[in-house]
């Protein structure tokens, strides 16, 4: 660890702008505490640490705007020399393919050793499929440079490595011109002399959004916000093949149990129709998982957790979709709480960062407006989409009777690479199920 | 005075070194010069010529051909309250005094409890070039520079040569000083040096881009490399170790610090050198400040040839130095 990276706040953010730091050099930090507020072309942000330690350097300045994977900042971790390893601890954690951040060290003061690296590649050998085993290396071998290289190990100097730390540049993107085409000092200056992101796919969006950026403030962030949602949805039309569902839901029995769940409660926490339907819509992932997760490296990852990232608009333009945590277990009136923060903290532009970066699946809801249904865009890299509309009195044919019923159309946007339609189907309807057993939400 | 004012006249090393010997000879009656053919003969490479004269046989010895047993009666003599300049012709004859240098000069104030101290110098030349081959040429300066309890200098300089000796023998432990064989013509003036200690490292040459450590013998390869360099727009910062025990790491450290690259010269043989100290150290200390691994340059490990372009061949010559700073790259 060390380096406090400028956080992916969302798949379309690219950069960030660190606006404030609430911590100095020295200052000892513990996970989940904030350490900065970040703005992004869509909002401002509280951003956590994920581990604890001890505040190094700050290496970006407030009102600095670098790209995401930027060194911000520079942390110890209390067990220092822990982070440190030796030139030998490399090299045997890279013959025996071991990541050296994920061993745990029973040295002096957590310090990794040998024994400690050697036992993780023992257990990760014994892990892997048959076939996959890697063919231990005698030593001396002649051919160990070659699958140095072949493992994509960039040869770099110790100054150059620090300074690109410094610089905030990727050394293993950095052309390499010293011996044995080694990444040296000039290098890494050349590098940084290079305008930000050069000839990567973010190159034309970022320079197109500093070329946005030049005009006057409000206008700005308006565009840029634009400009972010704009690239975002393109990818998902591009990327994912969705498919679309919708279904009426009576929300009588909801309707009814609401007013008289909200009779026992003060006006300030009153339960709204929109918090059953984000539970509801979190509990039905139990039944239909491929509808909760990433689709990342040409896969499904499903996610155990249930982050339901709530579509809100904001009164600038734009829209933002931060995520509510672990909402299939939370108490009704807890989520309501969440719901109600979140919507305040949107719109006055302060939201952590994972709470931006980590929604498993998104709920939007435009009944509010009269719109009676919504078919959504799926925010990559999820996978499902569920959108509500008003809620409105019709016409229901039911046991035979006619009758006048509160109803809504829910409908899916789904992912075709994680699920299909009778998936998706099955999923409307227990959410469908769920609302008209309130109680049990 | 006007030493400010009065021009200086150009002096040989083996001048200066000679007024050195004076000087001490002159300032502290305690101080006698003691070694083979230093008195009738005016010295092996003629630098105590003309000293017998000036101040007699009883101040300046002339002794039998036994290492052993001069630099042994150095010790005693030091020990009996004197101030001893002994001169050995060569480090590789210092060979067969080294029981009395390593185990009784460097030990006696430990192994004393404190009571006795050695107050000794002891002269020495090194290095080759001169095609004397290998029982007169090596450079052997490691291994004393390897022992706790001795000062190791290793004056390069006309300015060196005349002034680090009144220190060594002011010091109360026992000092040796390594005069290259090929620096005795060198010819310069005397400057007023700010260096005057004997503990310290000096920048001989200001530079940016690559640090160059040398002593003794090496720091005019070093030096003549450095023009070379400049000439091709590189500019190399020349360190002059000056003192091999305790060697001054800070100054070289800083420069590397600056620098970020390091070119060791060293006219030793390379495994187990000084300049293998000097890159151990940079390693240690200034590993994150290198932009291209510590590079040496040493004499071929071999018996020095006597063919005059062998020996040239195993020396570290200044385009090897060109070659070194060459490959770094950056």
């Amino acid at each position: 660890m060390g380096d406090f990276t400028m956080p992916s706040l969302g798949a379309d953010m690219e950069e960030g702008t660190v606006n404030q730091w609430l911590v100095k050099p020295g200052d000892e930090v513990h996970r989940g505490d904030i350490v900065a507020v970040v703005e992004t072309e869509k909002s401002t942000i509280e951003i956590e640490v994920f581990e604890n330690g001890v505040v190094d350097e700050l290496v970006v300045e407030e009102g600095e705007t670098v790209p995401v994977g930027t060194v911000i900042a520079r942390l110890t971790s209390e067990t220092t020399a822990a982070t440190v390893h030796s030139p030998v601890l490399r090299h045997l954690a890279e013959q025996l393919h071991v990541d050296l951040s994920s061993v745990t060290g029973s040295g002096v003061g957590g310090t990794v050793t040998r024994a400690d690296v050697e036992r993780a590649g023992a257990a990760r050998v014994e892990g892997a499929p048959p076939g996959t085993r890697p063919v231990p290396q005698r030593r001396g071998q002649r051919h160990r440079k070659a699958a140095e290289r072949a493992t994509g190990r960039t040869r770099s100097s110790p100054y150059a490595r620090r300074l690109a730390s410094q610089l905030g540049i990727d050394v293993a993107a950095v052309q390499g011109s010293g011996p044995g085409g080694s990444v040296v000092e000039a290098d890494v200056r050349r590098a940084a002399a290079e305008p930000a992101g050069t000839g990567g796919p973010m190159a034309a969006s970022v320079e197109a959004a500093g070329e946005v950026a030049a005009s006057s403030q409000v206008g700005d962030k308006q565009a840029a916000m634009r400009q972010a949602v704009g690239a975002l949805m393109a990818r998902s039309k591009r990327e994912i093949p969705h498919y679309y569902l919708s279904t009426t839901i009576d929300v009588a029995a909801a309707v009814t149990w609401l007013e008289r769940a909200n009779l026992e409660r003060p006006v300030t926490s009153r339960l709204v129709l929109p918090a059953l339907l984000v539970k509801a819509t979190a509990r039905a992932v139990a039944k239909v998982p491929e509808m909760n997760g990433f689709f990342v490296d040409d896969e499904f990852r499903p996610s155990a957790a249930v982050h339901v990232g709530v579509a809100i608009s904001l009164r600038s333009g734009g829209v933002i979709a931060p995520a509510i945590h672990d909402v299939d277990t939370l108490a009704l009136d807890d989520l309501m709480r969440a719901l109600r923060d979140l919507v305040v903290r949107a719109r006055s532009g302060v939201l952590r960062s994972s709470e931006m970066s980590d929604p498993t699946i998104t709920v939007t809801n435009l009944g509010e407006l009269g719109v009676e249904s919504v078919f959504g865009v799926i925010y990559p890299p999820q996978v499902a989409l569920v959108g509500f509309g008003q809620v409105g009195d019709r016409v229901v044919a039911r046991d035979g009777m006619v009758g006048v019923r509160p109803c809504l159309t829910a409908t899916l946007s789904a992912d075709h690479r994680a699920s299909d339609g009778h998936r998706g189907g099955r999923f409307l309807a227990e959410i469908d199920r769920l609302l008209q057993e309130p109680e049990t939400l | 005075m006007s030493a400010a004012t009065t021009p200086t006249t150009a002096i040989t090393y083996r001048e200066a070194m000679r007024e050195a010997i004076r000087e001490a000879l002159v300032r502290d009656e305690r101080v006698f010069l003691m070694g083979e053919d230093v008195g009738r003969y005016g010295g092996c490479y003629a630098v105590s010529l003309g000293l017998l004269e000036e101040f007699g046989p009883e101040r300046i010895r002339d002794t039998p051909l036994s290492e052993s047993a001069f630099v042994g009666a150095g010790i005693g003599a030091a020990l009996g309250g004197m101030r001893p300049i002994v001169e050995i012709m060569t480090v590789n004859f210092s060979m067969l005094a080294l029981d009395q240098i390593v185990n009784n000069a460097a030990a006696l104030l430990y192994m004393s409890g404190g009571q006795f101290n050695v107050p000794l110098v002891i002269r020495m030349t090194t290095g080759a070039g001169r095609q004397v081959a290998a029982q007169h040429s090596h450079s052997l300066e490691a291994w004393y520079a390897h022992v706790p309890g001795l000062r190791v200098l290793s004056p390069a300089t006309i300015d060196d040569a005349r002034r680090m000796l009144w220190p060594s023998v002011c010091d109360p432990d026992p000092v040796i000083i390594f005069e290259h064989g090929q620096l005795y013509n060198a010819r310069g003036e005397l400057t007023e040096d700010p260096v005057t200690d004997i503990t310290s490292a000096a920048i001989r040459r200001r530079g940016e881009d690559v640090t160059i450590v040398a002593f003794g013998g090496t720091l005019g390869p070093a030096l003549e490399a450095s023009e070379q360099l400049a000439a091709q727009g590189i500019e190399a910062e020349v360190i002059d170790l000056r003192s091999l025990r305790p060697l001054d790491s800070e100054t070289f450290l800083a420069s590397v610090g600056r620098t970020h690259r390091a070119v060791v010269v060293d006219e030793g043989w390379r495994t187990g050198s000084v300049s293998a100290e000097v890159a151990a150290r940079i390693t240690e200390e200034a590993f994150y400040d290198l932009d291209a691994p510590v590079t040496r340059v040493c004499s071929a490990e071999v018996p020095m040839p006597y063919a005059k372009h062998l020996e040239e061949a195993a020396l570290p010559q200044p385009d090897k130095v060109v070659a070194a700073v060459r490959q770094l790259g950056g």
